[in-house]
């Protein structure tokens, strides 16, 4: 195992953070010659990291803060990240995990095609943006935290969660539940589900997005899922039961259809 | 006959937008590549770059003054948001011994506009002392180089004169500098409060932080920072941020699409829009809002990222009351696009202020450092975590500033609910 791990310094001899493409060139480098577990330290704001990649049996660490666009068009690796990530996380990303240790900004998992992102601190705005599904094709984002508004803007498939959970040091604590979410949850939906651990007021609802009752098939859905996110964050599985979680899925699969032209539908 | 004078490009004059950067099948240069223009290289002379204007500013709570090494190391971290075509600096609690008078910094073109200028202050006021600041040329830079000048002012009570628009000493500093850039060729005022100044230049953040020698020379308890990525503007000196009118200085990172509106608007108070950039005028609109009608920080950003009326109508009566007054009387206040923007100010208590616009469409993290002492606003956490350890960190909401003020912390963190009890109140 000891030969095919390899750390990488993002630091240049001067203590400087180094550009994103050397850095990038670096770990990419280290993944085609064969490291399985590839450890990055004091990562300060390098965008694109592990961009591309394909390499499924590949685990990168990140010790520090990635900048924008960690993991974009990622094909397979599993990415730790210890610390917060900035804005674009999993830039459509089409296979593999990323495990974030802290907070995903704004923007988290837009346009993603497959994979999963396990957040277990709080997020921003436009989480999951335009995030879509084929076939077994299924991306989700689990967040612990609280999010805030768009969650899910013109969703078209795929699974999104946000638990509204204080994570820290083996604690878990629940935020209010009035304050797991904000407003537009949901704007433009037509495909895909998002499961919010709190309240949802009916005003907090974006365009298309509706209310539905949370059954046992969601009960199987989630279950796996959360058990994957209990098992990162070290967390028991019975505290998420604690709290009702809501389910929010689109009404229509077209809900601009007669926005621009009111004769289409 | 149209069609005679548009016949083809090549007719096009030299001194246009379109001769400067070259004629398309002409040979240019981009970065160091030569090429026939639309050709072998980008038609319009650039090569694409990802990013977009960075900022960043903290704010020592418990007064101390620092050097302008954090500020410089926030802002060079985000260099993938900026392209080498403006950068600035603001610095508060400059000048502990000059406190009482406006320090007057300039950019000129030549000694004889530096007269010009002294020739002018001298009839409006008394120089109390003036001085080059220092530059030093900086490898790679692109010239020319401006002289730049720093005049301390004050204003003896008997010229301040009861015009309609003049009511204090400020009002009629204003003028003075709307004149200067208005009027007086080959001068530009970059900064006219008091205990601050603005150091700005065209080029990269780390160009300007060398000329200006930031890191060294220069110590206050706040700093703001600004890196930029001109998209709708030229990149040039005077259009570099932060954009001041006495001790209000602004770095915007977006772009303000109710810049027509808001700029008729301020000119009915005297204010004169003149750098070519949307950014200027939300300045003048703190100016007014704040000096001038007395409204307290949190209002005024209420004015200026006003909430949706379906928010207004979850609130209570009487919030709704002052949310729809603020509404219309300060419609054309409104900055409408995307923008997030850092404030600083002397007024009432120095104070750095950070606002996003309401649909989140531009970058905003703050953080408070693990000792309490500081606190941070930046467009990317990467540039919290490179200068200080860091206690909490947290997005702001929307259109809900933070505040944070000299010996007295975040008064205001950005997560609160807006129209609530005392905060309307409170005097920040």
């Amino acid at each position: 195992m000891a030969e095919h791990e390899i750390t990488i310094d993002a630091l240049d001899k001067d203590g400087n953070p180094l550009r994103y493409w050397v850095l990038n060139e670096k770990i990419h480098d280290a993944a085609d010659s064969g490291a399985k577990h590839i450890i990055v330290k004091d990562v300060l704001g390098q965008r694109f990291i592990a961009d591309c990649m394909e390499h499924s049996d590949v685990k990168i660490d990140i010790h520090g803060t990635p900048g924008n666009d960690l993991g974009v068009f990622l094909s397979g690796p599993t990415i730790e990240v210890f610390g917060s990530c900035e804005d674009q996380t999993g830039n459509t990303m089409n296979a593999g995990t990323i495990i974030v240790h802290g907070n995903a900004w704004d923007v988290t998992g837009l346009a993603a095609r497959n994979g999963k992102i396990f957040v277990r601190g709080d997020g921003g705005y436009r989480i999951g943006i335009h995030m879509k599904e084929y076939l077994e094709q299924k991306p989700i984002i689990v967040y612990g935290g609280q999010v805030k508004e768009f969650f899910g803007e013109y969703m078209a498939g795929g699974i999104l969660v946000a638990l509204g959970l204080r994570i820290r040091n083996g604690s878990v604590e629940d935020v209010s539940a009035k304050e797991v979410v904000r407003g537009s949850i949901g704007s433009g939906i037509h495909g895909g589900t998002i499961y919010i651990r709190g309240e949802v007021p009916e005003h907090a609802l974006g365009v298309s997005a509706t209310l539905c009752s949370f059954t046992e098939d969601d009960l199987s859905l989630l279950t796996p899922i959360l058990e994957e996110f209990c098992e990162y964050f070290d967390i028991p599985i019975e505290k998420i039961w604690e709290r009702e979680i809501k389910k929010i899925a689109p009404s229509s699969s077209r809900p601009y259809g007669s926005y621009y032209n009111p004769r289409t539908v | 006959m149209r069609r005679d004078i548009i016949k083809h490009p090549d007719s096009r004059p030299s001194t246009s937008f379109w001769g400067r950067l070259g004629r398309v099948g002409t040979i240019g240069e981009s970065r160091g590549k030569k090429g026939r223009i639309g050709v072998t290289i980008p038609p319009n002379g650039f090569i694409k770059d990802i990013e977009a204007c960075g900022i960043a500013g903290l704010i020592n709570i418990n007064g101390k003054r620092e050097n302008g090494s954090r500020a410089v190391d926030m802002i060079t971290t985000m260099t993938d948001r900026e392209n080498g075509l403006g950068a600035g600096f603001a610095c508060y609690g400059l000048f502990p011994d000059m406190a009482d008078f406006y320090c007057i910094q300039l950019l000129l073109d030549d000694e004889v506009a530096k007269e010009k200028v002294e020739e002018y202050l001298k009839k409006v006021g008394n120089i109390v002392k003036d001085e080059e600041v220092f530059t030093t040329p900086v490898k790679g830079m692109h010239g020319p180089y401006p002289l730049i000048w720093r005049f301390f002012m004050e204003i003896p009570p008997s010229l301040v004169q009861g015009s309609p628009h003049i009511e204090s000493e400020d009002d009629y500093m204003v003028d003075v500098i709307m004149h200067i850039n208005v009027r007086i060729n080959g001068a530009f005022c970059m900064s006219s409060g008091r205990n601050m100044a603005v150091f700005k230049g065209n080029g990269w953040s780390f160009e300007i932080a060398e000329f200006y020698d930031l890191r060294e020379r220069y110590e206050g308890y706040m700093w703001l920072a600004h890196s930029r990525f001109p998209t709708n503007t030229p990149g040039w000196w005077g259009g570099a941020h932060p954009f001041n009118i006495l001790d209000w200085s602004l770095c915007h990172n977006g772009e303000i699409t109710s810049y027509g509106t808001n700029k008729r608007y301020v000119e009915m108070w005297g204010y004169k829009c003149t750098l070519l950039t949307d950014s200027e005028v939300v300045t003048y609109i703190w100016d007014l809002l704040c000096r001038k009608h007395g409204l307290p920080k949190l209002i005024a950003s209420m004015a200026m990222a006003p909430r949706y009326f379906e928010d207004i109508s979850l609130l209570t009566e009487d919030q709704k009351k002052v949310a729809k007054a603020l509404r219309m009387t300060y419609g054309r206040a409104m900055i409408n696009g995307p923008f997030s923007i850092l404030v600083g100010t002397n007024r009432p208590n120095p104070s750095m202020i950070a606002l996003t616009d309401r649909k989140k469409l531009r970058p905003m993290i703050a953080g408070i450092s693990d000792d309490g002492n500081t606190a941070f606003a930046a467009s990317e956490e990467c540039a919290l975590n490179r200068v200080g350890d860091m206690g909490e960190v947290w997005a702001p909401i929307t259109g809900n500033p933070v505040i944070a003020q000299l010996y007295k912390g975040i008064v205001w963190k950005g997560t609160e609910k807006q129209f609530e009890g005392k905060n309307l109140r409170m005097e920040v």
